[in-house]
């Protein structure tokens, strides 16, 4: 069964077109991220999920109903937002416990419910403390709480990590993938972090400007994206981009080449100076340049690279991506 | 504040000033204090001096109470600033919260409509309230004078109150729609409360106007049982003989109420200021 499906989901904010012909679907129990640089529309189409906007035109349905006039709490959701949202004036139990009281659920179902998320999230300490006392990922963890207990058909997250500090996002992350094991929930993740993306994901789509650019599995579009853009957006450092000319005299494409795919061969075809060097122990990060092209090479292990030094790299021809003219995959 | 910032010169200098400030402001309420216990012989002898053995007097408060109904005018005033007061937060609110949050057409334009009204004073339109008032037979009722009030106060609180909805942040309402809050309960349970502040400033700037007006409780409400305190007080002010006692007494009484609603509102203020912001 699908969880969610959208049908040709258009959005206009007066002239602004923002979302264009969205076409999604997501499967019972899974994972979906919504990736794309700032602007793309993707914390749009979470809203139109939602229901806090409404859709231009198309449909959404959520299992098997058409919601597009269904307003947001008989959608059978719950969502996640970046800010939190806490309800300042009420503690963490009746933050957790006002939507099941909205929806005329009894005191026991309530009790037990909140007792289980808290248990889950281990807030059971905090429960009768008001959002003002608590830190920034207790918060969030309150946040995530109040979306459990509503034990919803899909999950909404708009951007939940991106007020918290690095090492806490990465528990936080883990957490969540852990509660989407135990809960076998279906979600939907909204992002603009690739790393959060390609680690969460059942399925990733890529947005920009309003439009689905590629959608799949983490590796799949890794392995496999369509045009320069998806190319270029995952994986970190970026994937590098120069004219193909460089290494075949007279080719007009566009050469891609990831930064773990070029190693240091005397015999490479990419002569580089190295502008930079990035120390990170476990990899080294050589940012380089071939004929005023900027590129990062990422070599695994420790190396001695001098600032100023030239170096070749080389690569192996079935790791490099080739794009025409207008950014596509060839 | 930043230790390496203050310069102590620049501190003597502002406090100098506020008590400078608040010494000229408080002066007159101090002197019709101070003259109200005086006979009315003390108090042309020496106007500025305390009053001692010789010049103690309560002649003044025994008139006030004595003529006239001053508990009556007192709580026509009381039950006119504090619906107005009401009125004006409520709709105020209201207004403000549909300006604030919801897209229609028109909705600039209503704003500075709304708005006008701080540009143009009420009182221009003084003739027309009284005929309205006169064909509605709401003439020397409290009510005429609670309308007007309600309507003199609006613009400037929503004007207030939707620049302070403005900021209260869109997930919060968001996660309210998404638990099944209706928008009344939204507006009265979430955003109210987090504008606390903001209508604290607003009663304040209303109060003290519609409690001191003398214009329109003389013109819609001039009848004995509908008399404010401003103009119970008039009474005593003739045109040839002033009981300046009574004028005096009459005026420290009148300044209690306001000290108490203010007292009140202004504790909201400094309460919603400190209260923990939630990020």
């Amino acid at each position: 069964m699908t969880a969610l499906t959208l049908t040709n989901v258009n959005k206009s904010f007066g002239d602004v077109h923002v979302l264009k012909d969205i076409n999604i679907e997501v499967e019972d129990g899974e994972f979906v991220v919504f990736v794309g640089p700032s602007g793309c529309g993707k914390s749009t189409l979470l809203r139109v999920i939602a229901g806090l906007e409404d859709a231009t035109s198309g449909e959404v349905r959520i299992g098997d109903n058409l919601v597009n006039a269904t307003p947001p709490s008989k959608r059978g959701i719950a969502m996640v937002f970046q800010s939190y949202a806490l309800y300042p004036h009420l503690n963490v139990r009746k933050n957790m416990s006002l939507a099941l009281k909205q929806e005329r659920k009894s005191k026991a179902v309530i009790e037990q419910r909140v007792a289980k998320a808290s248990k889950m999230l281990d807030l059971e300490a905090y429960l009768d403390r008001y959002p003002s006392e608590l830190s920034g990922g207790q918060r969030q963890r309150v946040a995530i709480g109040r979306a459990i207990v509503r034990e919803p058909k899909l999950f909404l997250f708009d951007e939940p990590l991106s007020n918290l500090d690095a090492a806490l996002r990465m528990n936080t992350r883990l957490e969540i993938a852990k509660l989407h094991d135990a809960l076998a929930a279906s979600m939907i993740y909204v992002t603009h972090d690739q790393t959060e993306a390609m680690t969460l994901a059942d399925k990733i789509v890529v947005l920009r400007d309003g439009r689905v650019e590629q959608i799949g599995s983490p590796m799949e579009l890794y392995n496999n994206p369509v045009n320069q853009f998806v190319a270029g957006f995952l994986g970190s450092p970026a994937m590098n981009f120069m004219p193909a000319g460089f290494v075949s005299e007279g080719d007009p494409r566009t050469l891609g080449l990831r930064p773990e795919d070029l190693q240091l061969r005397t015999d490479g075809e990419l002569t580089a100076a190295v502008l930079h060097v990035e120390h990170l122990g476990g990899d080294t990060n050589v940012i380089a340049q071939v004929k005023g092209t900027q590129i990062t090479a990422r070599l695994f292990g420790q190396h001695s690279i001098d600032q100023g030094q030239t170096v070749n790299f080389g690569y192996s021809p079935e790791r490099a991506y080739y794009f025409n003219a207008d950014g596509l995959r060839m | 504040m930043n230790k390496a910032r203050t310069n102590p010169f620049n501190t003597v200098a502002m406090h100098g000033a506020l008590i400078l400030y608040t010494l000229i402001a408080l002066f007159p309420v101090f002197v019709i204090l101070i003259n109200s216990f005086k006979t009315r012989k003390a108090i042309f002898r020496e106007p500025l001096a305390l009053p001692d053995a010789e010049s103690f007097s309560l002649i003044g408060y025994q008139t006030v109470m004595k003529q006239g109904d001053f508990f009556l005018y007192f709580q026509n005033s009381m039950i006119v600033t504090v619906a107005s007061l009401f009125f004006v937060l409520l709709f105020g609110a209201m207004a403000a919260f549909a300006l604030a949050e919801y897209r229609f057409k028109g909705n600039t334009l209503m704003g500075l409509y709304l708005a006008l009204g701080i540009m143009i004073p009420i009182r221009i339109g003084t003739v027309a309230i009284l005929e309205m008032m006169v064909a509605s037979g709401l003439v020397n009722t409290l009510w005429a004078l609670i309308l007007v009030y309600t309507a003199q106060g609006l613009p400037l609180a929503v004007f207030i109150l939707s620049e302070f909805m403005r900021q209260v942040s869109d997930d919060l309402k968001n996660a309210a729609r998404v638990d099944g809050l209706s928008e009344y309960a939204i507006f009265f349970q979430l955003v109210l409360p987090l504008v606390r502040p903001a209508m604290a400033t607003v009663a304040v700037f209303n109060m003290i106007p519609i409690w001191n007006d003398l214009w329109f409780p003389l013109i819609l409400a001039p009848a004995e049982e509908t008399k404010t305190l401003t103009l119970g007080s008039q009474v005593f002010i003739g045109q040839f003989v002033t009981d300046w006692n009574a004028v005096l007494s009459a005026l420290s009484m009148a300044i209690l109420p306001v000290l108490v609603l203010y007292v009140i509102f202004s504790r909201q203020l400094i309460r919603g200021l400190t209260s923990g912001a939630v990020k």
